[in-house]
């Protein structure tokens, strides 16, 4: 405790003394994820070059962050120099004209080295607005060693039957482990992602055409009726306030068998410091319906922005420019090992051998990222576009609260039916105040 | 044969009273055994109570990624600053309230009160708005005068009832051998209530410490108290429950140290007027 | 005793902490009262019409509005009755004669330090949590299955996590009262052959009820604004199951950013504070009167 406390007091002090006079300080809101924090303890190699430029950190949950970056843009508080936000955001704040365009962001900066699905989604009338730090889409990930002892081996393309059939052999809850592991928690980002990409892949909407809420429809009540099956006979207990990150831990100590979530969620599964079970996952396309194609079309990234209030644009964009760059891809690669390098945004990434070898789920990840069709999420026409969430501004609103109504679903205190009616009146609710539909 | 019933029963009364002690403080004690265990084990099950690899990684992690000293200093500033600034404005309120008392002055204390009822959240937008145009968004000055306004009824009403024990006649006799108002209270009632001061300015520190809605939504990279500094280990991916009862540890201890060293001078003027 | 001119002195000395306070009362409730009669969401900028009544009508319609409200009332009603019952047995049991009470005392207090926000992270993931926590060990230990705290009985779980941060203080003060009780009352009605049940309600009671006032004042003002611990643990549901009307009002303006729905949110719960603390203020101010 006592070196700990003095390391501080002298790290603090040099910290005072290296700042160069003149420095621009920028501040940097991000969330805390470990990708970011990676970022940040490379802080070092980024002032080895940028002397001039001194980076100061909000990092925040993710919730809180959210709630603290709208807030400041929204009413133009100006605290921040660089936002790191999603792809939900980009391109509605953009329209607000609530962020600087990021062209011109260097020489060397190949920007048509970016994924073009993840590159689209951030662009607006032709000019990109955020830039991709990473970028996931959603897939299966399953523990080879039960689903043999289960006597199943996974097809290419699984579809809803299969899974349920597996987490069903897969199950065995007197050892503590459940078959599925899947959102539960209340959240536009959490339950909602998953059940919005599954109902995507069976064939349900959130809007037909006139913008008219879908929730009585067959479909939406075959995802949620899939979903609950599929939860509450072999899902872990305290499924409904389990998110991304509950169940990275329940899979990551061998309580899962399969758990469909993020791409990102490999790297930390595959990585034995963290995981008991690296030896023994391997990964899945994001499963369908019997006899379709739709994958759910989940694609979500974590970028990098600048708000147009911000007075320091040129330090903030060099900021960006870095940390978004091959450069810092390199410098991942060379710190921490290949394997570590922030995925699913540059396509000489997945060009590089080494690290297809190094890392078993890059094939996986990009297969899934280019399969994600943002532009038409769902089997049937809709007015929206973006995948796992719909792109308009009311969204978090309905989606937390339809969140809400399926996560009290999930904890059995209400129905399948009585959720979908509840969803189905909130959203129509909402939609009315805003007015759609819209001209 | 009375003795020994005296001893029985206090033996009894002891081991009870250490359980529930035990029990109630086992929570922060568990945080702070697991802020030293690895994550692997701070989730192992069996839980692991004494016997694990005792490691100061978490800690190593934690200043690492957050300029600890920051926040903590931060903290100090805004609770004491705001506490004492509470202190300068509610003193004489207090002493206008207890040796001149008019028909509205109950009336006066109780509104003052129910101002802290008011939802926070419900006003936070139209706070932010005043702060960004006066510039105090992320400034501990910013803090400290709404920390100040937070906890000023409350001050107030523990000076109150306080000061109300203090006989007028001495106060009077100092006015008489010709003591101005200012002087009569700096240097007559303030070392008389002492300890009503000091357990007000200790309780105020605690709650202005552990202030966590204003602190978060009107502070940045400057001026994050400690509480702000938690919600960076509040759920992040992976496991996390060594790093987060690490970082716990850091954000409780101390106030926790100063609780229980002060914990006398607190109890004495905690009374409310409840003690006569 | 007052003369005119100290009357005056009074006023004046009074002054500065009421004008603050109006000031900190008045300019940002102003401000929310007329946000609440606008359409204004932060996410949508634009003009903010003036629209009437019409957000209260739908914060009143909304669903979550009758079931948070009543959230409220147990919360407050809960943690209050665990923290008095708890406190007053716990200033009992810490007057008695033992071994170590400074120790004991000082483990007792300490929740109360705590911040709102790690003790509910605490709870919710090493104690709670159904699968790696502490109770669900102790559940296994004895062979049941573990119970889901925050899914099956979310209200409850937020009710017993205030009241451990709480209850400190209430055995803090009832614990003082408690110690300034007459010792030589107490003996005097042993002799009068009063058993301990009729000394403690006859004497104790009447005694510590002042302090229970006080307990119950104070908490109930940092107890209808319970946010964080909802916040960090449940999020409000699932469902509804654990909005309270702060959390509520939280969830329209900030996570909806709603600011019109909020402001009118807002109002609403201050005018129902208001209600709650009109009623308190009489009990108190009959029960304070000296």
């Amino acid at each position: 405790m006592t070196i700990t406390m003095r390391g501080l007091l002298g790290a603090t002090c040099l910290a005072a003394l290296a700042i160069p006079a003149g420095a621009e300080t920028i501040t940097v809101a991000t969330v805390n994820n470990g990708d970011m924090i990676r970022m940040q303890r490379l802080m070092p190699e980024f002032n080895a070059e940028h002397p001039d430029i001194q980076v100061e950190w909000v990092t925040l949950e993710e919730n809180i962050l959210r709630q603290r970056v709208t807030t400041d843009i929204a009413t133009r508080g100006g605290q921040y120099d660089v936002l790191t936000i999603g792809n939900y955001e980009v391109p509605i704040w953009a329209k607000q004209n609530w962020l600087a365009p990021l062209d011109d962001m260097g020489d060397d900066y190949d920007a048509d080295d970016f994924l073009p699905r993840v590159a689209d989604a951030l662009t607006v009338d032709g000019t990109m607005y955020a830039a991709p730090f990473y970028a996931e889409s959603a897939m299966l990930m399953y523990r080879t060693d039960l689903l043999e002892k289960a006597g199943l081996t996974m097809p290419e393309n699984p579809d809803w039957d299969f899974i349920a059939e597996a987490a069903e052999k897969m199950t065995d809850k007197s050892a503590g482990v459940y078959g599925i592991c899947l959102r539960g928690k209340a959240g536009w980002g959490e339950n909602i992602a998953l059940l919005t990409a599954m109902s995507n892949s069976m064939g349900a909407r959130w809007f037909d055409t006139d913008w008219k809420p879908q929730f009585d429809s067959p479909e939406w009540k075959a995802t949620l009726d899939n979903y609950l099956n599929l939860m509450t006979n072999y899902g872990p207990p305290g499924a409904s306030s389990n998110g991304f990150n509950e169940n990275l831990a329940l899979f990551q100590t061998g309580k899962c068998g399969m758990w469909m979530d993020a791409t990102v969620a490999a790297a930390f599964v595959s990585n034995p410091d963290e995981s008991t079970v690296s030896d023994h996952v391997s990964y899945a396309p994001f499963p369908v319906m019997a006899g379709h194609e739709n994958h759910g079309n989940w694609l979500w990234s974590w970028n990098l922005a600048i708000p147009a209030t911000s007075t320091k644009q040129e330090a903030a964009k060099t900021f960006v420019a870095w940390a978004t760059s091959k450069e810092y891809s390199a410098l991942v690669a060379e710190k921490d090992g290949i394997m570590n390098v922030p995925p699913g945004t540059r396509s000489s990434l997945y060009a590089n051998q080494e690290y297809l070898d190094a890392a078993a789920f890059a094939t996986p990840t990009l297969n899934a990222i280019e399969s994600a069709d943002t532009q038409s999420p769902s089997m049937q026409e809709v007015p929206y576009t973006g995948g796992q969430f719909v792109s308009i501004p009311e969204f978090q609103a309905i989606g937390t609260a339809v969140g809400q109504v399926f996560s009290a679903a999930l904890a059995g205190s209400t129905t399948s039916d009585q959720a979908l009616s509840a969803a189905q009146s909130l959203v129509s609710r909402e939609m009315s105040r805003a007015g759609y539909p819209k001209n | 044969m009375a003795r020994a019933s005296t001893t029985q029963r206090k033996a009894v009364v002891t081991v009870c009273a250490w359980a529930v002690g035990l029990v109630i403080f086992f929570p922060i004690l568990w945080t702070i055994l697991t802020s030293f265990k690895s994550e692997v084990d701070a989730i192992a099950i069996p839980p692991k109570f004494l016997n694990f690899n005792w490691t100061l990684d978490n800690y190593h992690d934690v200043q690492e990624r957050s300029r600890y000293f920051l926040h903590f200093m931060n903290s100090v500033i805004i609770s004491l600053g705001s506490t004492i600034l509470a202190l300068i404005i509610a003193i004489p309120a207090a002493w206008s309230m207890a040796f001149v008392p008019g028909r509205r002055t109950k009336d006066i204390l109780m509104w003052m009160l129910s101002t802290k009822m008011l939802p926070a959240v419900g006003v936070l937008v139209p706070i932010y708005l005043i702060f960004r145009d006066f510039g105090l968004l992320d400034t501990r000055t910013g803090l400290i005068i709404v920390l100040t306004m937070m906890n000023l009824p409350i001050v107030v009403w523990m000076l109150y009832t306080y000061f109300k024990e203090i006989p007028g006649e001495i106060l009077e006799a100092a006015r008489m051998d010709g003591a101005t108002l200012s002087k009569e209270i700096i240097y007559i009632l303030t070392p008389m209530a002492v300890p009503g001061i000091a357990s007000t300015l200790l309780l105020n520190v605690i709650l202005s410490w552990n202030e966590a809605f204003w602190t978060l939504n009107l502070t940045a990279a400057n001026s994050a108290p400690l509480s702000a500094f938690i919600a960076s280990y509040s759920s992040p991916e992976g496991l996390f429950y060594a790093k987060l009862s690490a970082a716990s540890t850091m954000a409780i201890a101390p106030i926790l140290i100063l609780g229980w060293f002060s914990q006398k001078q607190l109890v004495r003027g905690l009374t409310f007027g409840a003690v006569k | 005793m007052a003369t005119q001119a100290s009357r005056a002195a009074g006023r004046l000395m009074i002054s500065p902490a009421v004008i603050l306070l109006l000031m900190w009362m008045i300019v940002p409730l102003g401000m929310t009262i007329y946000f609440s009669f606008l359409r204004y969401n932060l996410l949508i900028p634009g003009e903010n019409p003036f629209v009437g009544l019409e957000n209260y009508s739908y914060f009143f319609t909304d669903p979550n509005f009758w079931p948070s409200l009543v959230n409220t009332l147990f919360l407050v009603g809960g943690v209050l009755l665990i923290t008095t019952v708890g406190g007053v047995l716990l200033a009992l049991l810490l007057d008695q004669p033992m071994w170590g009470q400074g120790i004991v005392r000082i483990l007792v207090i300490a929740p109360f330090f705590v911040m709102p926000t790690v003790s509910a992270l605490v709870w919710k993931n090493m104690f709670m949590n159904p699968v790696n926590g502490v109770f669900a060990w102790i559940a296994n230990v004895f062979g049941l299955p573990a119970f889901d705290f925050l899914a099956h009985a979310p209200l409850l779980s937020i009710i017993l996590i205030v009241s451990w941060q709480w209850l400190p203080f209430a055995t803090l003060i009832l614990l003082t009262a408690l110690q300034s009780l007459d010792s030589e009352q107490l003996e005097a009605s042993e002799m009068d052959g009063a058993g301990p049940l009729a000394r403690f309600f006859y004497i104790m009671v009447p005694h510590l009820s002042r302090a229970a006032t006080v307990v119950i004042l104070i908490q109930t003002i940092f107890l209808l604004s319970v946010f964080a611990e909802i916040l960090v643990t449940t999020n409000g549901g699932p469902g509804n199951a654990s909005t309270n009307l702060t959390y509520l009002v939280y969830s329209q303006s900030l996570l909806q950013y709603d600011v019109g729905l909020g402001s009118a949110g807002g109002i609403v719960a201050v005018i129902l504070a208001n209600i709650v603390a009109i009623f308190l203020m009489r009990m108190i101010g009959k029960n304070l009167e000296t």
